[in-house]
């Protein structure tokens, strides 16, 4: 059926809730521009007066015209002492008709070398590419490790290589293209792909450079001898293809893929033309409060994402705060569990759980779109078995196997953020909006629940206890908790894929399932659907 | 001028169009009227060409050549009585004034279309021609023959300089040369000597005065074999490129009724005095008093002719059927008015700015506006290869009109209009002269592209046009692109999460690079809203919100619709529909403000053999004539070392460098194409080879 939008685009609310959604978009694109920045003006000119491009330039020359760019995770390292963005850009590109992940150092960052958040960064590339067969294509320059993290980097950073071969083991092509620095340990990363392109006498790709074998072995010998490009295209045999420069590599990187002879392993969508939402994504703004305690109804959002805002919802008279049914974006089907009036209550469990054995029977993807708070507490939900319900839902989600996306619009609490797919549940994506919140509850709740112990552990005791403190104490305790469950604090440690403007989440959507339609899209079978 | 006698009617059953192009079209296009089957012949490289579909049979004359096809008299009869033809038309160029052919063809027994073969050689020498004018009270340029270049400096003194010196039996500008003085007179007769030993195989020159901004003025004359000799007025020819008339019209701007009159008169005096019969052409040069002197007859159906047919109603190839037939000439010939103004534009496959080179390829669009006071005679469609073989003319364009103005409007606006692609036109040029004030005030005379510099007269689009037509061809690209998606169809074009997404495309026209920037716009992008681009960009024109900029100017405010072939584009408020055709990395973009062509410069430049220093590269197609040098040979900078010949021209290719030739590619008789490698010089300090790697 089609949704009917019942908000009013020209009312108060409307107006307050856009500007709410536009400041906090103002603030959102200020740190991508810091993360776009690099290095700073000072670093990016001196790697453009080597002849090189920028790395975003390089993916602009690498992916099909007029094609999408999802770039992942832009705020990684977001609110630590690294440079926001973490010195590498991941992301979805097409090249040569063939979706991939993307991943290419920023050497314009101290010299494009991998902190601990590049390295989760560039693990997560990698992992997407694994669970979604997308190939993957690495532009190279890097210095290595950021030598004063090594503790924190040196010994997880293995995975990088492991994951690559293990890729190349599963059939999902790797390929390097080298524009400079991939020594030490960096030299794995052509060495381990099945394709290597090195620009002339711009790679470098060695264990030890001039420095380090005159030490070792007292051997004089330069770059070029050591990891040049023509040097490892004509003698060692590392390098596949001899670029002549930048473009040059770019190209013959578009001819590899090319050649992969690709073909995507899920069913496909089910038409390339389909309708737009009958609602304007733009009102996406309008629908969602700055304030996460005042909720709404996620119907209004699914109106301005899926095809012709058409959903068939299932069990709408039971179990009405939490949102289920069909509906399809960009043409793939999808099940949509969606969160309404926040709080998870003992049919809304059950619900969810028998929905998503319903969307395993007919291999059909989910969407979460979450807006809880948890689920509910108190003695006659606990007594109706609410640790039952709920875990028969976080049961179901756990062992789902068709591909999950989600997207946090607002509060994604408590186990309500497992319940509805949340990071450790390993969905294929999960995408914030810019005003979400996650935490194991409400900075308010967890406040009071602190300082309710504490005046017990008090009266316990037999000591008096200190009001003025407790109401300092809870203060410091809601701004903690309202920082640490910031989209961006979130963001920052990797705890999602990126902050959406949620006018693009239709779009973002679209690109994750056409994503996940490089693997087979195949639901759990075993038990019938347990009618709950 | 009637006479007693005459010649009984004798049918024609079956026509042969000894020709190609559009002569062979238009004439068969007459015979189809007339109901006379047709046969076409056909060289090798026109096999699939039009006339030869047109016509009710085809012979194929095995090879490319003209000399081994539509010039070789004795398979030109095989194929008239192969086929039963009773007749062969043999249209303007190739045999149609060569009397072998005509004598030929009457001692087959074939009706030749045209004069008998004694009036073609009548006409042939020109110095007996003038001789014959001037005895029938023809006013005639006073002349003399010449042998040598004292006899030139002779000349002069008593006929007053300057003189042109002329091949008594060339053509087209060949063999022809200006003397202004005595000093010059050595080096033009050698000149002309010698490119009249090579063309005509005969040396004959002969002088007269040279008439300074003449105009080129000639009557149609028409005979019967009943002796009535008629003129169907005059046309007016003058302006020229290299001798070859690209504008005609009719009537001339600079005659008058009297003059007509006196033209008229002696044209058919002319005409009767060689016992002319069939279309003919009395050629007069015009001096700017109003005197005229003759020039030549041309015994044939003049490219020109429907200009005539244009003011008189009359199917001149009809009345030359009637008249090979043996019927009298109709009424309507013999008392044939002039109504209204006729202007004909010769496209031809050519570089302007070049100099007028010939230009080969493949025609992938002609498209002319044609209608009730428009005509078009082509030779070309959509997929037709010019070739360097034959004459580059693709089409005639013929606009009538009330008045001379109008009828250059006319013409010029079909000429706007027209889309023509894949090769090189003049149409620029022609334009430029339609429209130019001169052109306009009937200012006309041979110098006319002299005075002009032809490349600063062609039509180009204003710069700013240009830059919408540059925008215009990068978006059907994009929209091009977008309708076959085979990854995200429905993904927004040009989406991005993060930055801005500009795309930057280069063309590369006559005037440079032109750098042309987009991006699709949609929420959250700055200065945009709504989804309404979303979704492909298929057969349905989008509404697409696209920013534009070119050479870093915002360009466009809105584009309303983008397809792969059509794009609206609102600027200031004013929406320009523009069209726009690719072929491979070419751009065609045709609108009503001009017509551009870019070619794309590509992303990647593909690092394939470059070629070597030293290289010798064909600077058209065509083909070589001779080879001057041999391998190893050692050669100065600037040495001719390959003649190549095309269109009747012959361009001198010489060494980049000092140095030793190493090798030939090419010998004499081969076809190149333009940029071919002819020849390679190595370095005069023979060192290793040259440009190892990145520099090339």
């Amino acid at each position: 059926m089609i949704l009917h939008s019942s908000i009013d685009p020209h009312g108060p609310e409307f107006a307050a809730n856009r500007q709410a959604q536009l400041e906090l978009l103002a603030a959102h694109e200020a740190q991508v521009a810091l993360a776009c920045e690099g290095g700073g003006a000072a670093y990016r000119e001196r790697h453009r007066r080597r002849g090189r491009l920028l790395t975003r330039e390089r993916i602009e020359l690498l992916v099909d015209r007029d094609t999408a760019f999802l770039e992942l995770s832009p705020l990684a390292a977001w609110g630590t002492d690294f440079h926001v963005g973490g010195s590498v850009v991941t992301g979805i590109g097409v090249v040569s008709e063939v979706e991939c992940v993307l991943i290419a150092h920023d050497p314009t960052v101290r010299g494009g070398a991998m902190n601990p958040y590049s390295l989760r960064k560039i693990l997560r590339a990698l992992e997407i590419a694994r669970c979604n067969r997308l190939p993957v294509v690495n532009l190279v320059e890097s210095g290595g490790a950021d030598l004063p993290t090594q503790a924190d980097l040196f010994v997880p950073a293995g995975q990088i290589f492991r994951d690559l071969t293990q890729l190349s083991a599963l059939g999902i092509p790797t390929v390097a293209l080298v524009f400079g620095n991939s020594t030490a340990g960096g030299a794995y990363v052509p060495g381990m792909c099945d394709y290597a392109v090195l620009v002339d006498r711009a790679a470098k790709v060695f264990l030890g450079g001039p420095p380090l074998v005159k030490m070792a072995t007292g051997e004089d010998a330069d770059d070029e001898e050591l990891g040049g490009a023509a040097m490892h295209s004509r003698v060692s045999g590392l390098s596949d293809y001899f670029a002549l420069d930048e473009p040059d590599c770019i190209r013959i990187g578009r001819q590899v893929v090319e050649s992969l002879n690709w073909r995507k392993l899920g069913p496909g969508p089910r038409t390339a033309d389909p309708e737009a939402p009958r609602y304007d994504p733009e009102e996406l703004l309008g629908v969602v409060s700055a304030d996460l305690r005042v909720p709404f109804d996620p119907r209004e959002v699914l109106a301005r994402v899926v095809d012709g805002s058409a959903f068939d919802e299932y069990k709408p008279e039971w179990g009405s705060s939490l949102v289920t049914g069909f509906a399809s974006i960009h043409g793939y089907p999808v099940g949509v569990l969606a969160n309404a009036r926040g709080v998870l209550f003992n049919e809304e469990g059950k619900k969810g759980a028998e929905f998503i054995l319903l969307a395993n029977q007919v291999d059909t993807p989910l969407v979460f779109l979450h807006n809880t708070t948890g689920y509910m507490v108190g003695r006659q939900y606990e007594q109706a078995g609410m640790v039952k319900d709920g875990a028969k839902m976080i049961n179901a989600v756990a062992n789902s196997s068709v591909p999950h996306l989600s997207v946090i619009m607002g509060a994604s609490y408590g186990a309500g953020n497992y319940g509805m797919c949340g990071r450790a549940y390993d969905p294929r994506f999960l995408f914030t909006w810019p005003g979400a919140k996650v935490a194991v509850m409400g900075p308010q709740q967890l406040a009071g629940v602190l300082s309710i112990v504490a005046r017990q552990s008090a009266e316990a005791a037999g000591r008096p206890f200190d009001e003025a403190a407790d109401a300092e104490g809870r203060s410091r305790v809601e701004a903690q908790i309202e920082r640490e469950s910031h989209a961006f604090f979130m963001t920052g440690r990797l705890y999602d894929d990126g902050i959406i403007d949620p006018r693009h989440t239709r779009t973002v959507l679209g690109i994750a399932l056409s994503a996940v339609d490089g693997a087979p899209v195949a639901g759990r079978r075993g038990f019938g659907v347990f009618r709950m | 001028m009637s006479g007693a006698g005459g010649r009984a009617v004798t049918p024609i059953t079956k026509l042969l169009v000894a020709n190609r192009g559009e002569i062979a079209r238009r004439v068969v296009h007459t015979a189809r009227r007339l109901s006379i089957p047709t046969v076409a012949v056909h060289s090798d490289a026109d096999a699939g060409a039009p006339h030869v579909r047109e016509a009710d049979e085809a012979v194929r004359l095995p090879g490319v050549s003209a000399a081994e096809t539509y010039l070789d008299i004795d398979r030109m009869l095989g194929a008239a009585l192969a086929t039963g033809a009773t007749a062969v038309h043999p249209g303007y160029g190739f045999l149609s004034e060569n009397a072998a052919f005509a004598r030929a063809c009457e001692d087959a027994g074939l009706v030749f279309i045209g004069p008998p073969s004694a009036a073609i050689e009548a006409m042939a020498s020109k110095v007996a021609a003038k001789q014959r004018m001037a005895a029938a009270g023809v006013p005639v340029l006073e002349s003399a023959e010449v042998d040598s270049a004292e006899e030139v400096a002779t000349a002069g003194r008593r006929l007053g300089w300057p003189l042109l010196v002329k091949a008594a039996f060339g053509g087209g500008g060949r063999g022809m040369r200006v003397v202004a003085s005595a000093a010059e007179a050595a080096a033009a007769f050698e000149a002309a000597r010698g490119e009249a030993v090579s063309a005509f195989g005969d040396g004959t020159l002969f002088v007269e005065r040279f008439v300074v901004s003449p105009r080129h003025v000639e009557v149609q004359v028409f005979g019967d074999h009943h002796g009535t000799v008629v003129h169907l007025f005059e046309r007016e020819c003058s302006i020229q490129r290299r001798y070859q008339k690209i504008i005609e019209e009719c009537p001339s701007p600079a005659v008058d009724e009297s003059l007509r009159e006196a033209l008229g008169k002696a044209a058919v005096a002319a005409a009767a005095a060689i016992g002319y019969v069939g279309a003919g052409t009395v050629e007069f040069v015009l001096d700017r008093d109003g005197q005229f002197f003759f020039l030549e007859v041309n015994t044939r159906l003049q490219v020109e002719h429907p200009v005539t047919e244009a003011v008189t109603g009359l199917d001149l190839v009809a009345l030359q059927l009637a008249v090979a037939a043996g019927e009298p000439l109709p009424p309507e010939a013999r008392t044939a008015e002039l109504r209204g103004h006729a202007i004909e534009a010769r496209l031809y496959a050519e570089d302007v700015a070049a100099g007028f080179l010939p230009v080969s390829g493949t025609v992938e669009r002609f498209e002319v506006p044609a209608g009730l006071d428009l005509r078009v005679d082509r030779g070309v469609e959509a997929g037709s290869v010019v070739s360097t073989y034959y004459d580059a003319m693709l089409a005639k364009v013929i606009a009538r009109a009330p008045t001379r103005a109008l009828a250059a409007r006319r013409l010029s606006d079909a000429l706007r209009r027209a889309r023509l692609h894949g090769v090189t036109t003049n149409r620029d040029l022609l334009v430029g002269v339609l429209e130019h004030p001169e052109f306009l005030e009937g200012r006309t005379d041979t110098g006319f592209l002299d005075r002009h510099d032809p490349a600063a007269l062609s039509h180009r689009p204003a710069a700013g046009v240009r830059r919408l037509h540059a925008a215009a061809a990068v978006l059907a690209a994009s929209a091009a692109r977008l309708g076959s998606r085979t990854v995200q169809p429905a993904v927004p074009p040009g989406w991005r999460n993060v930055g801005e997404g500009w795309q930057s495309t280069v063309l590369a026209d006559t005037d440079g690079p032109i750098e042309v920037a987009h991006r699709y716009a949609g929420p959250g992008r700055a200065g945009t809203a709504g989804e309404g681009f979303a979704g492909p960009a298929t057969a349905a024109p989008v509404e697409v919100t696209v920013e534009v900029t070119v050479e870093g100017e915002r360009l466009v405010g809105r584009v309303p619709a983008a397809t792969p072939d059509e794009v609206v584009l609102e600027r200031d408020g004013v929406a320009h529909r523009v069209v726009v055709a690719w072929y491979g990395s070419e751009a065609w973009v045709d609108g009503p403000l001009g017509a551009s062509r870019f070619t794309e410069v590509p992303r990647f430049a593909e690092p394939g053999p470059a070629v070597a220093a030293g290289s010798l590269l064909a600077p058209m197609p065509g083909s070589v004539a001779r080879v001057l040098a041999a391998p190893g040979d050692r050669v100065s900078e600037g040495q001719v070392l390959v003649v190549l010949e095309a269109m009747k021209m012959e361009h001198s290719v010489r060494s980049p460098r000092a140095g030793t030739l190493d090798q030939v590619l090419v010998s004499p008789g081969a076809q190149v194409e333009a940029g071919a490698v002819l020849a390679v010089v190595g370095a005069a300090s023979g060192g290793g080879p040259d440009g190892d790697g990145e520099a090339e």
